[in-house]
């Protein structure tokens, strides 16, 4: 057993931190890390620059545009990534669709989607929940009705996160009512630029714009924009899904909160010290750090478990949990490190363009906004309730 | 980075499974426990028989020249059937410190003995106040000319009323709880001045407190300058309370797995509930996450000594005892009645897992030892 990482990985970990200290925009690095707003030019900014590099994909195939990179590799260019402060990958286009049009799509499919995500052309987002369909996912019903050469589409997704940016939406569709509920889906790729589409914000508790209502009002689809076989979408589905919450663990990301935590704590004062030199303070931070190590060596497991051919299974789920709650604990943490400072409610002092005299520091800012917004983590991506019924079921069989 | 075994880890592995499935059934397990002992001398042969006892050691003894992930393996097993022979005392820690700290002679006289497991050896370090810290020491021992003299109390003994030889630490210089002036002897339980109160432990071992009255004891190491192998030993110590508590864990899950299974109640399987599912989901998430320390231990245990090592120890042992806990508690209440009864083996699998906390630094211990050391650049 061996927990270190190999001379050739440490060798591959110094290019990818390189890359980054040369490469990442110091703005943007700074809008991650103190949790402000990025704006859609800052993502594509960043996408062209790792596109250019040939490390946009890097979960894809070569022949496609992707990287020969194993698991080691891809795990190791995520923390670096998140540590340095790179934008987290929207993962709709590149982590989502693409691996399925990959899998179950047709030669042209492949030819004309890829590399348009590939070159930024196009920003994909994801129609998949519904207003009755959340967690049940399955119950669905946005009906597809084939007309033609068409499908005429009508109904209702929600929470379609970053659909304001978008031009292309992947979705499930009802196309045989009388199935019985995973039956009858369908995998449908829309252009939103269709007549009948309609998108409507939704501002989340933070007073963010993150999400979106969108609205199909008999919107023609072409059938050639089916990926699968038509009532078969359940397997793109059930495919996506489990690429999904590989990397929902979110190591890296939460590495580098911690790390604004502790310094945080070290600029707040408390009874004439830093927080970081208060000993309650201080074992909090210590509690979370304790909890991470064992994710991360967790996650270090299934990746060198994966590198030797192994599927992730319902560990996944066991560790998109764990992960999810690191996450919040530390969220909450930076919030208390505000004291009082966590009441008032700057939005303007998020943004990237703030030229203002910030009331506390940069950092007093998004801390009690990102802890509201961060509640998401163990609701997306299948909510954590739903995680440990995967392995219930999966794994112990009850 | 590998996180296989070798072939020869899984032959260990499978050595040690076996043999503690052959022996350590229930009502043997009680057996042994009710015995003068309070362990199976005959499993502890066994283990010297199969050369499990000389697994650390190196070649020239007898040994294998193992690490601590061969420590770890046997452990697990051995926590897989809450065995009670004090392996981890005397084979990781007494073999260990007299490794570190011992002369040629002393190696040579002792340590051949403790792998072949003709010599069951047991550790001195706490005391009444001493409350995990090991460096907290009252116990003392003045040197008459080339002999030393030890007086003091020693706390839970664990193996010690069966030992053959005990190693005390005692302060040599300095005040009471001064790193530097502790040093470690090693003395004759039967010699003049010594005397035992045995007791059974919660876990169903056994172990003493030891009263030391003028007592002869031999020089391991430099006088005064113990404290280093001790922190060091007790590291390995602690990497291999978490390979047993792991596999005490992965049993008492096993059994509430299997209870949630074919336990009746309203008609149906308990475990057709939800609320209890998540419960038992709870309970292998916990595991999962003591496992991945237990190897982080496993695998730092015989690295050089450094802050950094002694604290991923302590995050390892931190997250072992909350788990150990989650599990012990949630098995008892999953099972409902049954599992407050003595003649439940799911009882006693949870008793050892809390007390595996109350060894070596229990959660509190550890999180101020972490966060002493938290890293803040």
């Amino acid at each position: 057993m061996e927990i270190h990482y190999s001379a050739e990985q440490i060798a591959f970990r110094d290019e990818v931190r390189e890359f980054l200290k040369q490469e990442l925009p110091a703005d943007i690095a700074s809008k991650v890390k103190l949790g402000k707003h990025l704006t859609k030019e800052d993502h594509q900014r960043w996408q062209q620059i790792l596109s250019r590099k040939g490390w946009y994909a890097p979960g894809w195939p070569v022949e496609h545009g992707g990287t020969d990179w194993g698991p080691v590799e891809k795990h190791i260019f995520d923390e670096e990534s998140a540590a340095a402060g790179a934008p987290r990958t929207i993962p709709f286009g590149v982590n989502m669709v693409a691996p399925v049009i990959i899998k179950f799509g047709t030669e042209e499919q492949k030819r004309k989607y890829l590399p348009r995500i590939l070159s930024g052309e196009d920003w994909w987002c994801q129609g998949y929940s519904e207003p009755g369909a959340g967690s049940d996912l399955a119950s669905l019903k946005t009906r597809a009705v084939r007309d033609g050469d068409h499908y005429v589409v009508n109904g209702q997704k929600t929470w379609t996160t970053l659909g304001q940016h978008a031009n292309m939406i992947f979705c499930l569709v009802r196309t045989d009512p009388e199935a019985q509920q995973q039956r009858g889906i369908s995998f449908l790729l829309i252009d939103m630029n269709t007549p009948g589409i309609t998108v409507r914000p939704i501002i989340t508790l933070d007073g963010d714009h993150e999400v979106n209502e969108v609205f199909f009002d008999d919107v023609r689809v072409p059938v050639e924009n089916l990926v699968g076989e038509e009532n078969k979408g359940w397997t793109c589905a059930k495919y996506l899904l489990t690429h999904e919450r590989t990397g929902l663990a979110g190591i890296g990301s939460s590495k580098a909160a911690l790390s604004h935590l502790k310094k945080i704590a070290a600029r707040q004062q408390k009874g004439g010290k830093s927080l970081l030199e208060d000993p309650l303070f201080r074992a909090q931070i210590a509690e979370v750090e304790m909890s991470l190590m064992a994710a991360e060596m967790s996650t270090l497991r299934i990746v060198a478990a994966a590198s030797e051919g192994g599927v992730p299974g319902a560990e996944s789920s066991i560790l998109k949990v764990q992960g999810t709650e690191i996450r919040q604990a530390i969220t909450h943490l930076m919030r208390k490190a505000l004291g009082p400072y966590a009441l008032p409610f700057l939005p303007e002092e998020l943004e990237g363009d703030f030229d203002g005299e910030y009331l506390v520091a940069d950092y007093a800012a998004a801390p009690a906004s990102t802890y509201f917004n961060m509640r998401k983590l163990s609701i997306f991506g299948g909510s954590n309730e739903i995680q440990k019924n995967i392995v219930s079921k999966m794994i112990l069989e009850l | 980075m590998d996180f296989k075994l070798t072939e020869e880890q899984q032959m260990l592995q499978d050595t040690a499974a076996r043999l503690v499935r052959d022996v350590y059934t229930f009502e043997k397990r009680l057996e042994f426990s009710d015995s003068e002992a309070g362990y199976s001398t005959e499993f502890w042969q066994q283990l010297g028989e199969l050369g499990l006892t000389a697994i650390p050691f190196s070649e020239e003894l007898g040994g294998f020249g193992g690490s601590g992930v061969e420590t770890m393996l046997i452990m697990e097993q051995l926590g897989r059937g809450i065995c009670l022979e004090p392996y981890m005392e005397s084979v990781i820690l007494a073999g260990g410190l007299i490794g570190q700290l011992g002369s040629d002679q002393q190696k040579e006289e002792l340590l051949g003995a403790i792998a072949s497991g003709e010599l069951q050896a047991a550790v001195a370090l706490e005391e009444p106040n001493s409350h995990y810290n090991l460096f907290d020491v009252q116990t003392t021992a003045r040197q008459n000319g080339s002999s030393w003299s030890l007086s003091g109390r020693k706390a839970v003994v664990i193996g010690g009323h069966t030992a053959g030889k005990i190693l005390v630490s005692a302060r040599t210089a300095g005040d009471v709880r001064d790193q530097q002036g502790i040093s470690l002897f090693i003395i004759d339980p039967n010699a003049a001045g010594v005397s035992r109160r045995v007791y059974s432990t919660v876990d169903g071992r056994k172990g003493c407190e030891l009263f030391l009255d003028n007592v002869e004891g031999e020089l391991l190491g430099t006088a005064g300058e113990a404290y280093d192998a001790i922190r060091y030993q007790s590291g390995r110590a602690i990497a291999a309370l978490c390979g047993e508590a792991v596999g005490a864990m992965r049993t008492a899950c096993d059994l509430t797995l299997e209870y949630l299974k074919t336990r009746k109640q309203f008609g149906v399987p308990i475990g057709k509930f939800q609320v209890l599912q998540h419960r038992m989901v709870d309970m292998v998430s916990e595991l999962e996450r003591a496992t991945s320390m237990a190897i982080l231990a496993a695998c730092l245990a015989d690295d050089k000594d450094s802050d950094e090592r002694s604290a991923k120890l302590s995050a390892a042992k931190f997250v072992v005892n909350r788990a150990a806990r989650y599990v012990a508690e949630q098995c008892i209440q999953l099972h409902g009645g049954i599992a407050m009864t003595w003649e439940y083996n799911g009882a006693h699998y949870a008793k050892r897992l809390v007390m595996i906390s109350h060894q070596f630094g229990d959660d509190d211990h550890h999180l101020e030892a972490y966060s002493n050391q938290l890293v803040v650049a």
